[in-house]
């Protein structure tokens, strides 16, 4: 047993958090869910028109991606602050931006990476070709990490707040954009023939940079709300 | 003994910020209009029609020096956020919270003299360009700092909070700058730098450059003004504040 290190406190904490959710499954299908139905109502409002589907495929999926990751970052850390959890989590010797990374880690893996495995399936009833349906399914990959690292300073600074979720979203949508931005456009630059290595790139670099400097604002924010 | 060095902390209290604040506002007040005068006239009336744009250039004047002002005080609010953060000094948020208001109305100024100027040159009120569409985003974190701010009942988190969310949103500030360069766009890339000669008449530099020191005056006198009210809100129930009210 790894007791004591860093490391051993950041796994317990993510296997904590995985087994929590695995409790509760429903709110991963809720999630999943909502992500289906969000890219399943574009085709009912715009029209089955398979060019303009097709066209508007990489935006829509991401849009559905970023809002059902925001549905669940609301209860990121909701519930450990109203059991108590969060503040024996700023008790412990650790660097709470540790604590945060690994919580944050548990998010990604039950709410991005469920969305990224579907959206293959989605990609197809829009019509994509292969090759765009491994660009879009490779930046969601790449992507979704910096939604939920991003999403979670919202989180943290709207903890317990009245409407706190909905003010959360004014928050944190905008900082989504660029993400929005290099994602959706990896696909339509690699339709056109540049390619998508440099929207790719970006993506990366933008997990890259919310890795070290996201859970260390949440930690900040974190504890602002508990003190 | 007393050194001839000033002690900058002395203003970090509110009471001794307030008649400083007081004193100072009518300077910057009279220095902008001065300013904003001599700039509309220089900009309006003297400087030279363009040869390409004809006189619809001329919203520039307002324009620029609208744009210069939002990210300028984005980084100021969010340099009293840290200093905040830092030095758990009360101002230091209050100073916040009071750039925030005239910082949205810049950047609000700044996408609708755009919008006007967009309309008859490119032939539309709105393109979902970098520089536009990064400019909006800007005027959302405004919101967003204001809303959080507001929407937190204990001022000492919501000060805290605030500031956090300012210091995160510093990253667009250099994405907007230099969106014009990096993504090639329909929004022109900067008319002025400071080590290629200007591309432009010296009255309308001039003009620009008297504008942007108006608006500058402008936000340094509407700030002041607000932390005061920010101050006498906020300390309402300190002593000084009740004699204040008498005297």
């Amino acid at each position: 047993m790894m007791q004591g290190g860093l490391a051993g406190a950041v796994f317990g904490l993510i296997q904590r958090d995985l087994l929590l959710t695995w409790r509760r499954r429903a709110d991963i299908a809720t999630t999943l869910l909502f992500f289906v139905i969000v890219a399943t109502l574009f085709p009912l409002g715009v029209g089955p028109e398979p060019a303009v589907l097709r066209t508007i495929a990489p935006g829509v999926l991401w849009i559905a991606a970023l809002l059902s990751c925001f549905l669940s970052l609301g209860r990121l850390f909701a519930t450990d602050y109203q059991d108590g959890t969060l503040e024996q989590m700023l008790l412990t010797p650790h660097p709470l931006a540790a604590l945060v990374l690994g919580k944050i880690a548990a998010h990604w893996l039950v709410s991005g990476l469920p969305v990224v495995v579907l959206s293959p399936l989605i990609g197809l009833q829009f019509g994509l070709s292969g090759g765009a349906i491994a660009i879009l399914t490779f930046s969601l990959l790449l992507g979704t990490p910096t939604l939920s690292l991003v999403g979670s300073i919202g989180a943290a600074l709207t903890l317990g707040i009245r409407g706190g979720n909905l003010l959360s979203a004014l928050l944190v949508l905008p900082l989504f954009i660029p993400v929005l931005i290099f994602g959706a456009g990896a696909v339509a630059s690699s339709e056109s023939g540049m390619g998508a290595e440099g929207h790719l790139s970006l993506l990366g670099a933008c997990v890259v940079l919310a890795i070290p400097f996201a859970p260390w604002a949440t930690a900040a924010a974190l504890r602002i709300a508990v003190e | 003994m007393k050194t001839d060095r000033m002690n900058w902390f002395q203003w970090s209290s509110p009471q001794a910020f307030y008649p400083l604040a007081g004193k100072l506002i009518p300077w910057f007040a009279c220095v902008s209009m001065v300013c904003l005068a001599a700039g509309l006239y220089m900009g309006f009336l003297v400087a030279p029609t363009d040869f390409q744009q004809g006189d619809s250039y001329r919203i520039i004047f307002v324009h620029v020096p609208a744009a210069w002002m939002s990210m300028f005080l984005y980084v100021v609010m969010a340099g009293w956020a840290a200093v905040g953060l830092g030095l758990k000094a009360r101002p230091s948020f209050m100073m916040a919270q009071a750039i925030a208001p005239t910082g949205a109305l810049f950047t609000f100024l700044a996408l609708f003299t755009g919008a006007f100027w967009g309309k008859p040159t490119w032939g539309a009120w709105w393109v979902w360009d970098a520089r536009l569409t990064s400019e909006l985003i800007l005027l959302f974190q405004y919101a967003g700092v204001m809303l959080l701010h507001a929407s937190i009942d204990d001022l000492r988190r919501a000060d805290r909070a605030s500031a956090v969310l300012a210091l995160v949103g510093v990253v667009n500030v250099p994405i907007i700058y230099f969106s014009v360069r990096w993504w090639n766009t329909l929004h022109q890339g900067a008319s002025i730098s400071v080590t290629a000669a200007p591309k432009m008449a010296a009255t309308m530099l001039a003009a620009m450059g008297i504008m942007a020191l108006g608006f500058w005056m402008y936000s340094a006198a509407v700030t002041l003004l607000r932390v005061r009210c920010i101050i006498l809100e906020r300390e309402r129930h300190a002593s000084w504040v009740q004699i204040e009210r008498v005297s």
